[in-house]
């Protein structure tokens, strides 16, 4: 317990808490707007199966919705428990966007979640729509603020350092600071993926379980095309913020790339061992002047290496793998979600070893948005707010063997219910198959809604 | 516009003052129902849960309010103050995580999973009441670690815990009827005893502890000007006894008054300990001015909160008004 080292500790806590939080906001933001998109259907066409669909996808809403929010209260307390440095230095600029946050964000999608799920015959049909709108513009709002807060950790501008605490001099300056467009766009597009390979991941499983309800084919098409709209998107907006990441922190970009020596024509590391020691990849696989012509577009563009940065620049191993199983996830989403349209639009329908790609895609969103977000956090260090505070000045003085002790009961806390989480939500797609309900059980609404409305009985 | 700003640390310790007691009362409630469902039939706990489902994310966000305003506005306080509560801080947040999430996992499980899901939300909220109470105890002690200060704190844990089960029972009597009512009913009564020993507790031994508060209620005129505050209490007590002898009534009236009086209680306390502590915001360390942010950064966010704290109200009344009368069976269709 002696030799416990605090900060490395306290950056394990703090990491596994928000990759565990991360998880269920990536879904909520964008399923949403997916629920928003299935009640328009709904209120367009009148066809039971989007209202069926909105009903089985509230279900998975609901339960990532508290995920979210309970891993959520956790990360505004370990602020104060592990990182005091953090709101000591730079509060005056984290206070507001944080307060911010809870006031436009959190209470609107709190209060407006109870009508959207248990609201459905108690008040009229424009009300739970609205409700549905405005607690999708609740997460993305949440979202838009974290990413205004966190962009600025990475590329912090519109303030003045006196007696070492950061004043804001330009609010608009600091909310629209040189990265937050790129990295709160490709956020936003991680959440829509993650949502829609969600979507027809587990629409997949129901169908392969025999179940044809036409809600689970009309969710299915729906993740299917969202992810095919969105993925070349987000590939296009991911090479911005790449661009954009090598203007302002270029030791981020040479730890992705694990270029050591500044070089023209510096060659794409496709595969290696970096070795932070011998400062050197190890059985490098490389494409001559690759990276040079994706970073710079010219085939001998400068790309600065690490070792202009010594002592300055993240630990390279987990940004590069990071970087890659990002990268290869986000090709493996393209080429899923392309042949997904041309297989759904043929005349025999959707073949049965489709439906299990699709299966094995429903947590990949996961999985890109994780290794994306690890990217770009390890790729700060060894800064908390780049140029401005060291990670480990800000951390508390709380002993290691405590946070060990937490940090234990936190991981297995997450562990089990993760696990959980996947349980019931398959356990969900196959009782929704099972029951003999049949899906029109909206029929007799709409006599009952005119009354319901503010009245209790 | 911003006369070097002086009174932005206390229009913010307003403001937190304000939602940590509308938390204590609106989570007090759910956090309350969440304990009694011990004692409920498997009926009844549905019931019960179906009266707090829809508001019970919405009052924990008073919780992150609170502490993000306390993080924001005061944030070296922030620090010493969760430093010092590592431990029960991260007890209460597992315990929040766990009954949080039991909420929903309990009606989506296979049916024999059910139990164990309404057992985990009973744990979860016992043990969220248990920590806060005994956070306040170890504030009350300016963070003492001796033997007899956590013997204190546990007491405190007891009888923050009471209190939530005394105003989730006085929520039920409003929200349900029949026998869970009844119920109820005996559980506020039970409640209530343990939360005015535990009140009284507090207010013997928060001066005892401190000269200065000593001196801030029993000097004179104080003690005279100060004299409603505990006279009031006392009278809301006895009357409550008085009246919860009295339900349920058999055209139902009533049913609401010991939830209000009950609220009156906490805003009660909740004032008695606000003016003892008063300007310190970590007692006999740290005043209010000195550990506040930069006025600049106070002020955006004071403006921010002005502009939207009548929306918040507006919507957290429509909620209630939509989610009025006696609970229902809760259903998504």
């Amino acid at each position: 317990m002696i030799d416990l080292d605090p900060v490395l500790l306290a950056r394990i806590q703090f990491a596994a808490n928000i990759t565990f939080h991360i998880l269920f906001p990536a879904i909520t933001i964008a399923l949403c707007w997916v629920l928003l998109f299935f009640k328009l259907r709904y209120n367009r066409t009148g066809d039971d199966k989007w209202m069926a669909a909105y009903f089985f996808w509230t279900k998975v809403f609901a339960l990532c919705f508290a995920l979210g929010v309970v891993s959520g209260i956790t990360m505004s307390f370990q602020f104060g428990t592990n990182w005091p440095g953090f709101m000591n230095t730079v509060g005056n600029i984290a206070g507001p966007l944080l307060a911010f946050e809870v006031l436009t964000a959190f209470f609107l999608e709190a209060t407006f979640l109870g009508v959207m799920l248990f609201g459905f015959r108690r008040v009229p049909g424009w009300l739970h729509t609205t409700a549905t709108v405005l607690v999708a513009l609740g997460t993305t709002a949440s979202a838009f603020w974290i990413l205004v807060l966190n962009s600025w950790m990475q590329t912090p501008v519109g303030f003045e350092m006196i007696d070492g605490q950061a004043h804001a001099s330009d609010w608009l300056a600091i909310t629209f600071n040189p990265s937050m467009p790129y990295r709160l766009t490709h956020m936003l597009l991680a959440s829509g993926l993650t949502a829609a390979f969600l979507v027809a991941g587990v629409s997949a499983y129901r169908w392969l379980r025999n179940d044809r309800a036409p809600a689970v084919m009309a969710a299915l098409k729906t993740g299917v095309y969202l992810a095919a709209i969105l993925i070349p998107i987000q590939i296009f907006v991911g090479d911005l913020h790449g661009l954009n990441t090598l203007k302002h922190q270029p030791q981020k970009v040479a730890a992705m790339e694990a270029l050591w020596e500044t070089r023209k024509g510096a060659p794409l590391v496709l595969f290696g061992f970096p070795d932070e020691e011998a400062r050197t990849n190890h059985y490098a696989l490389e494409i001559p002047k690759m990276a040079s012509f994706i970073l710079t577009h010219e085939m001998d563009g400068e790309v600065q290496g690490l070792n202009d940065f010594i002592g300055e620049h993240p630990d390279v191993a987990p940004v590069f793998w990071g970087f890659r199983i990002m990268v290869g996830v986000g090709t493996i989403m393209l080429a899923v979600a392309w042949a997904g349209v041309y297989l759904l639009r043929r005349q025999q329908g959707m073949p049965p070893w489709f439906a299990k790609v699709l299966v094995g895609m429903t947590f990949s969103g996961w999985i890109a948005t994780v290794a994306g977000w690890y990217v770009t956090e390890i790729g700060r260090q060894p800064y908390l707010v780049s140029g401005v505070l060291r990670t480990a000045d800000a951390v508390s003085d709380v002993p290691g063997g405590m946070i060990g002790l937490t940090l234990t009961a936190y991981v297995l806390l997450y562990v089990f219910l993760l696990s959980a989480f996947v349980v019931t939500l398959f356990y969900l797609a196959r009782k929704a198959g099972e029951s003999d309900k049949p899906p029109g059980i909206v029929q007799h609404v709409d006599d009952r809604r005119s009354v319901m409305y503010g009245a209790g009985e | 516009m911003i006369d070097n700003g002086e009174w932005l640390p206390y229009a913010f310790v307003f403001l937190m003052g304000l939602s940590m007691l509308i938390y204590t009362v609106l989570d007090g409630y759910d956090l309350g129902v969440g304990m009694l469902i011990r004692y409920a039939d498997a009926e009844e706990k549905d019931r019960m849960i179906a009266s707090i489902g829809p508001f019970w994310d919405a009052n924990e966000t008073w919780l992150v309010l609170g502490v993000g305003l306390l993080l924001v506005a005061f944030p070296a306080a922030h620090g010493i103050i969760l430093s010092s509560l590592y431990l029960p801080v991260s007890l209460m947040l597992i315990a929040l995580i766990y009954r949080g999430v039991a909420f929903d996992f309990r009606v989506k499980v296979r049916a024999e999973k059910k139990e164990r899901w309404n057992s985990n939300f009973f744990c979860g909220s016992l043990i969220t009441s248990l920590s806060q109470g005994y956070m306040l105890g170890a504030y009350i002690l300016g963070f003492d670690t001796g033997a007899a200060a956590v013997a204190f704190s546990l007491l405190v844990g007891v009888a923050l815990a009471a209190a939530y089960c005394l105003i989730g029972a006085c929520w039920l009597i409003l929200k349900t009827e029949g026998e869970l009512q009844r119920k109820a009913v005996r559980w506020a009564r039970y409640s209530l005893y343990v939360t005015a020993a535990g009140i009284a507790l507090i207010s013997i031994a928060t001066p005892l502890v401190s000269e200065r508060i000593f001196d801030k209620w029993f000097a004179f005129p104080n003690i005279i000007l100060l004299a409603p505050i505990p006279i009031i209490t006392v009278a809301l007590v006895a009357g409550l006894y008085f009246l919860l002898r009295a339900l349920p009534r058999e055209n139902d009236s009533l049913c609401w008054l010991p939830f209000v009086m009950t609220i009156g209680i906490f805003i009660l306390c909740f004032h008695g300990l606000a003016y003892s502590f008063f300007p310190y915001i970590v007692p006999g360390r740290l005043i209010i001015e000195e550990a506040a942010a930069a006025p600049e950064s106070l002020f955006i966010i004071f403006i921010g909160a002005l502009i939207v704290l009548p929306f918040l109200i507006g919507y957290t009344i429509l909620a209630y008004r939509i989610f009025h009368g006696k609970a229902r069976d809760l259903s998504y269709d």
